[in-house]
Parts: structure tokens; C-alpha cells; sequence
């Protein structure tokens, strides 16, 4: 009941895009199609589902306060905290890197799609906010910060997917000139954020 | 021997040519980052509420992409294709921890307010974006110049959404030095038995996304050529 809860939880309440507004970059700039967009979303799906449990292992045994004492008692003082911005972001940078080199190898036609952003994904804000976020609530086990990461992953996935079908649609419609593409996208995105933070306070 | 004389030239090319020039004003505009581009939208979003911030993050992002650009630009040609984004985050994130530090010595109060977008600096995607599409290909000299081009276009956007959003927000932008710069009478509020009340809609996040959107809106209805075709 607690994965559960966790899970829906980072799929609507807390959603990465509408109530924290993180990986705002891809999520407007290959949401043009629904096809690129489910790619994208199960890429991030992904990577926060391998980074968060890795990150909550660094976590855990490397960086906070005391966490070296599986190595020896006597380090019980160290604090290494201040550390976790720069091993995040590597982690994510690796994990990132292999997967483009899995989808290059495997997916050719995923890569030529996703192009330039399948590299942008180690820049996402969601992939290190998710992270971040798993450092701030202090998930007691790793499973529930897997949970946690796949919830949020699914969360963004339905986010750009929900995007991307309403821009296939909007296509055939009298928008005014200047505000085709990008400009009514941000207005859309900002519609359904005031939609989502109905979701806010609901506790399950 | 021609194609040399056409080589020694173009290594001579002075800083400030015309093609040098257009790498300053072009995000201004035609290829603004944030409008056109379509990169570093997470922190315009988040930090836009007060002036103050947006100028500070501003200059932030200022150093971080002038320092990254010059310096992936030197090591273009030594970073191995495969490890590139590992070697380019670790350049961008080392520079953001100076500028933590500088802000947190310097200007504590803001630098509080700031905390976590300050460490986001090294996911902002315009910095990011910028190495791998400019800096990775290019010399320092151009590369330097496209990072104030661009971050300067990032700048002008964020303190447009910024004033919008405080003076709508808030009635009042708060500026260093100067207090509280008051754009509203405060006879026009309700509680002074006026008919204005602040617009608190304006604080939270999606009114960032609607004010981007209405940005966009005047910008490309005066620069026509970049209205999308779909």
C-alpha cells in the first residue's frame, strides 16, 4: 500500500512538470508528435527508474553524515554531503550515456528521432531533481525510492504525452499566426498546471 | 597555395568582424534562446517572481556559460566524442559550485532565496545546449562571444517575466538599496477603499508559463519570419 501510494502520488500530485515544473526543455521541444514523445517519455521512465535507486545507494553508503561506517567505526564523523550536487550528476551523466549508446546500437530509428536530446537527458532538470527530491524526503528503503522514481518518470511520460496529442490536434486549428507552435504550447502547459494543482493535498 | 592564403586569412579574422557580431545579437532575437531555442525554461519559470533574482540568476548564468564555453572550446579537440557530456558536466557543475560559493559569501540573503535553482544552473539546458551545438566545433574567441550573446538573451527574457509577474504579483518591485519601488497607488488597493487587489495568480508557477507564451506571441508578430509553420 505505501509503494502504491508513493507511486500514484509522483504520478499526479507531485507530477515532475505541473506542480515543479522540471524538464521544461524537452518536454516542449520534442512534444510535437506523440510518437517522439512516448520514446522520450520511456527514456526518462528509464533513467530515473536506474538513477534514483543508484543515487539513493551513494546516498546511503557514501555521502551522508556517518554513512562511511560500514568501512570503519571511527568514520562516523564524516559528512560528505556537500559532495552529492557533483556525484549526482556524474552518475546521471554515465547512466545517460550508456543508454545512448544502447538506443544508437539498437533503435536507429529512435536516435534519429530523439536526436540532440537523447544527450540533453543528463541535462533534464527531472532526472536530477528526481534525485535531489529522493535526498530531501529520505525514503527509508530502496524500494520505495525506486517506487518513487518510476512514479515521477511515469508522471512526465503522461505529462509530454498529454502535450504532445493536444499539439497533433492543435494543428488543425485557427490559432493566431504568432502564437502557433511554441507560444500556445506555454499557454496550454500553463492551463493544464492550474489543472493539476487541484491534485494538490490529496492524500490516498 | 591559394587554398593557404584563404586559411591564413580566416585564422586572422578580427574579433568583432560582421559574422562575429551576429553571434552577439542573434540570441537577442532571431535565435533567443529561451523563445526560439527552446532551452533553460526550468529556471525561468521558477525564479522569475522577483526582479532581483532574475538579474542575480541572470549573472550567474552569465559566468557559467562564458566560463564553460571558453573552456570546452580550448579542449575541443582533446575531449574523447564518447565521455564528452561527462567531461562537460563536470566543467559546468565545478564552475556552479564558484558561484555558489561567491553568492553565499557575498550576497547571503539572496543566495538563500536562490539555493536550489543556483545548483540547477548545471541542468539549465541553454548552457548545456550551447557547448554541444556551438562551443564543441568552434574557437574560444566566437565561442566566448556566443556565450554573452546568449545568456544575454536568456537575461532579457527572465527580467521581462520577472517584472510582469511582480509588478502584477506583488504591486511593487523590490530592488536592492531602494526598497520597495511602489507601480500601484496604494489608494487604489481595497483595504485603502479603492477597487485594485495584487493578483496572486501571478506568484505561482503556471502564470510563468502563460506570460512566456504571451512574450512569444509579441515577439514573433513583429518578427514575422519566425512564426512556425504548424
Amino acid at each position: 500500500m505505501e509503494y502504491f501510494s508513493i507511486f500514484v502520488k509522483g504520478i499526479f500530485v507531485e507530477n515532475m512538470i505541473f506542480a515543479y515544473f522540471l524538464g521544461m526543455c524537452s518536454y516542449l521541444a520534442v512534444s510535437k508528435t506523440v510518437k517522439t514523445a512516448v520514446g522520450l517519455g520511456f527514456a526518462v521512465i528509464f533513467v530515473l527508474g536506474i538513477t534514483v535507486p543508484i543515487n539513493y545507494l551513494l546516498e546511503e553508503f557514501v555521502l551522508k553524515e556517518g554513512a562511511l561506517t560500514w568501512i570503519d567505526p571511527s568514520y562516523s564523523t564524516i559528512d560528505l554531503s556537500f559532495l552529492s550536487f557533483i556525484m549526482f550528476i556524474a552518475v546521471i551523466a554515465s547512466i545517460v550515456q550508456l543508454v545512448e549508446m544502447i538506443v544508437e546500437k539498437f533503435a536507429p530509428a529512435l536516435y534519429g528521432a530523439l536526436g540532440i536530446f537523447l544527450p540533453l537527458i543528463a541535462v533534464n532538470c527531472s532526472i536530477l531533481g528526481g534525485a535531489l527530491f529522493m535526498q530531501e524526503r529520505q525514503y527509508p528503503t530502496i524500494g520505495e525510492a525506486t517506487v518513487f522514481g518510476l512514479g515521477s518518470g511515469v508522471g512526465w511520460w503522461l505529462a509530454i504525452v498529454a502535450i504532445a496529442a493536444i499539439r497533433e490536434k492543435i494543428r488543425y486549428s485557427h490559432v493566431p499566426a504568432p502564437l502557433k507552435g511554441l507560444g500556445i504550447t506555454f499557454i496550454i502547459t500553463g492551463l493544464m498546471g492550474m489543472a493539476f494543482m487541484s491534485f494538490m493535498g490529496i492524500e490516498i | 597555395m591559394s587554398t593557404e592564403v584563404k586559411e591564413i586569412k580566416k585564422t586572422s579574422e578580427p574579433l568583432f568582424s560582421k559574422k562575429n557580431r551576429k553571434l552577439l545579437s542573434d540570441p537577442l532575437n532571431d535565435s533567443n534562446p529561451i523563445t526560439v531555442q527552446v532551452l533553460g525554461i526550468c529556471s525561468a519559470l521558477a525564479i522569475t517572481v522577483q526582479v532581483q533574482q532574475a538579474v542575480i540568476m541572470s549573472l550567474s548564468v552569465l559566468f557559467v556559460m562564458i566560463g564553460g564555453n571558453v573552456i570546452v572550446s580550448l579542449l575541443r579537440n582533446r575531449i574523447p566524442d564518447r565521455i564528452r557530456i561527462i567531461v562537460q558536466l563536470v566543467i559546468i557543475a565545478a564552475l556552479v559550485i564558484i558561484v555558489n560559493e561567491v553568492l553565499k559569501a557575498f550576497l547571503p540573503d539572496i543566495s538563500e532565496k536562490l539555493s536550489v535553482f543556483v545548483g540547477l544552473i548545471i541542468t539549465n539546458c541553454i548552457i548545456m545546449g550551447r557547448l554541444e551545438a556551438f562551443a564543441l566545433g568552434n574557437k574560444p574567441g566566437p565561442s566566448f562571444l556566443d556565450a554573452i550573446g546568449n545568456a544575454m538573451g536568456y537575461a532579457w527574457i527572465l527580467v521581462a517575466v520577472a517584472v510582469v509577474r511582480e509588478i502584477i504579483g506583488s504591486g511593487a518591485i523590490s530592488l536592492p538599496g531602494m526598497g520597495q519601488v511602489k507601480f500601484i497607488p496604494s489608494s487604489w488597493f481595497i483595504a485603502e477603499g479603492g477597487l485594485y487587489e495584487n493578483n496572486n495568480l501571478f506568484i505561482l508557477p503556471p502564470m510563468a508559463l502563460v506570460v512566456v507564451g504571451i512574450i512569444i506571441w509579441i515577439q514573433r508578430s513583429r518578427n514575422t519570419k519566425l512564426i512556425e509553420e504548424n
